[in-house]
């Protein structure tokens, strides 16, 4: 065979592969809608989204408003984000600027371990310890609530947040920081006015595809957020996310009947919120991309 | 799932018939409530007697009583005693039914082991489940907001307590809404504000208390003699004794095999009792 034509065959197949995984989001994007969208010849698109009540299997009559079920997806989200940045962000800082090369090595594997934990345990754990201490501990009626939920989900989002932050900061090029040193800044001064700065596009980024996680992430809710379908009113009242709704439910919606296609709809929902929130990290991870030590 | 596997089911009995035109088919209808056990029943009947195809179509006992009357089934399920109006259709067709119960279902509600409460009405139960009666106070027992936790809205265990005690009410929006017994059972175990129901399988879960309905409990007795208000039997019906293959099905489900099969798929045996206590233990 000639060198040109292996050349070519190597190239087209690399090209199949990549095509492969573009066809196949495009497959379900197209079974997503076509199974959602008919959900809006029974119910309109305000009653849908903003609709306070989810009673998707009453006979009589039937309502399928999601505005519950979305609050509470946006509310475990912004509450598990809050306890996970920080936490995330601030492990990142130690591993990449301040630990010793010895304690690197043990400890970012081991925060990286903490992502490979199935959901299930964590949820379980969840159910099983937390629930249960919480109620004592704050001397509560339910422990499968919005906190509980948050927690566990930041502990899911911590891995994602520490490791894509940490290899921002780690990144940031090394003149950088030499030249601060040498003007004088202290170690925490240049951390803070310039490693950080350097690296905030990816720490952003970072950020993002960890709240992106806590948003799609189901097993979790389904066991801890407790399931009640009611706007959340308190850090320790029940939720039902939207995953938790979809996962509950599906297996016993009659096929292609109303409930199924409001299902779908929800996954609509859900599936255009992640998509957003990664078009926002691919946004700012190109917008502020640091290139060389000059673009500071 | 089960919708599509019944229906390739009885797409499989159908080319079945057609292959084996010697053979006997039987095409069974009524309760969707009865199609699990029937749905393994047969599955486990067929294996043994091969030659013999049956279908399971199901949609409701209303129609499993139609069926029977108008002969299009031998065999019906039905989650309800039939009706006189339906017998005496069926007389005036010639047709003469004859009851079997296979199985009972029968839901109790269950507390957590802390909670003092021992017995409920049925309008309690209802004021509790719509949201009405919120503290255990007014129930005599220790004040405390009360933790309403229900099973999913798609089960046919939601559907029969909301049938039964809610009266078709709707469940007030705060209740936990947990997709599994397994779940329900954990949660009542780990809150002492907690009430839920389950099926007589669970109560014997550790961490659970059953509570007794009107003053009765929730027993495989008390279903057998009828006193307790949340159970109900699960009956075939077929014309008249039944004959041939017919009366072979009948007798396997109501034989040891088939009656662990009704416990298998949570439901109570109407012949081992002793099969209930030993599967909540798990």
């Amino acid at each position: 065979m000639q060198r040109r034509t292996k050349e070519t065959l190597i190239k087209q197949a690399f090209l199949a592969t990549a095509a492969t995984s573009l066809a196949v989001l495009a497959l379900i994007m197209i079974f997503l809608f076509m199974e959602g969208l008919p959900t809006f010849g029974f119910v309109s698109v305000q009653d849908f989204l903003f609709g306070m009540d989810w009673y998707p299997t009453d006979e009589a009559r039937p309502d399928y408003g999601i505005l519950p079920l979305f609050a509470a997806s946006g509310a475990v989200t912004l509450l598990s984000s809050l306890l996970a940045i920080p936490l995330g962000v601030m492990s990142a800082v130690y591993l990449a600027e301040i630990a010793s090369p010895k304690v690197r090595a043990v400890a970012k594997p081991v925060v990286e371990m903490l992502a490979s934990l199935p959901s299930v345990v964590i949820g379980f754990f969840g159910m099983v310890v937390l629930a249960p201490f919480l109620q004592e501990f704050f001397d509560i009626a339910i422990g499968l609530n919005l906190f509980n939920a948050s927690l566990m989900l930041a502990f899911m989002s911590v891995p994602t947040i520490a490791s894509v932050s940490e290899d921002a900061i780690y990144a940031v090029p090394r003149e950088l920081k030499e030249a601060s040193l040498a003007l004088g800044a202290t170690h925490l001064e240049t951390l803070l006015r310039v490693t950080l700065p350097a690296a905030l596009s990816g720490i952003g980024t970072a950020v993002i595809l960890g709240m992106s996680r806590a948003i799609g992430e189901t097993m979790v809710v389904l066991m801890v957020a407790g399931g009640a379908a009611i706007m959340p009113d308190s850090i320790f009242g029940p939720v039902r996310p939207m995953p938790a709704s979809i996962a509950a439910e599906m297996a016993e919606a009659p096929f292609r009947g109303h409930h199924y296609h409001a299902l779908f709809a929800t996954a609509m929902v859900l599936f255009l919120v992640t998509l957003f929130f990664n078009i926002m990290a691919d946004y700012i991870s190109h917008k502020h991309r640091q290139t060389g030590s000059a673009s500071l | 799932m089960k919708r599509i596997f019944a229906a390739a089911l009885s797409t499989l009995a159908l080319l079945g018939m057609a292959a084996t035109a010697f053979a006997t088919d039987i095409a069974v209808k009524g309760s969707t409530t009865v199609q699990p056990i029937m749905q393994k029943a047969v599955e486990s009947f067929m294996a043994q007697n091969k030659g013999v195809s049956i279908s399971i179509s199901a949609s409701g006992s209303g129609d499993g009583a139609k069926a029977i009357i108008d002969g299009s089934t031998p065999l019906a399920m039905m989650s309800r005693e039939m009706k006189e109006s339906e017998i005496k259709q069926a007389k005036e067709k010639g047709v003469n039914p004859k009851q079997i119960i296979i199985a009972y279902d029968c839901l109790t509600p269950v507390v957590n082991t802390a909670n003092p409460v021992k017995n409920l009405t049925m309008a309690q139960l209802k004021d509790i489940y719509t949201g009405k009666v919120k503290d255990w106070k007014d129930l005599g027992g220790t004040p405390g907001q009360i933790v309403v936790v229900s099973r999913d809205s798609s089960s046919g265990t939601f559907e029969y307590w909301n049938e039964h005690v809610l009266k078709k009410e709707r469940v007030f929006p705060g209740a936990l809404m947990q997709a599994s017994n397994g779940a329900v059972a954990q949660t009542v175990a780990k809150n002492k504000y907690a009430i839920a129901y389950v099926g007589l399988a669970y109560t014997h879960a550790p961490g659970l208390k059953a509570v007794t309905v009107e003053g009765v409990g929730g027993s495989v007795e008390n279903t057998l003699n009828g006193t307790y208000p949340i159970s109900r039997g699960l009956y075939l019906y077929t014309n008249g004794e039944p004959t041939g293959d017919v009366a072979k099905l009948v007798n396997f489900i109501l034989s040891e095999a088939g009656q662990k099969i009704v416990s298998s798929v949570d439901y109570v045996p109407v012949k081992a009792p002793k099969g209930a206590a030993k599967k909540g233990k798990k």
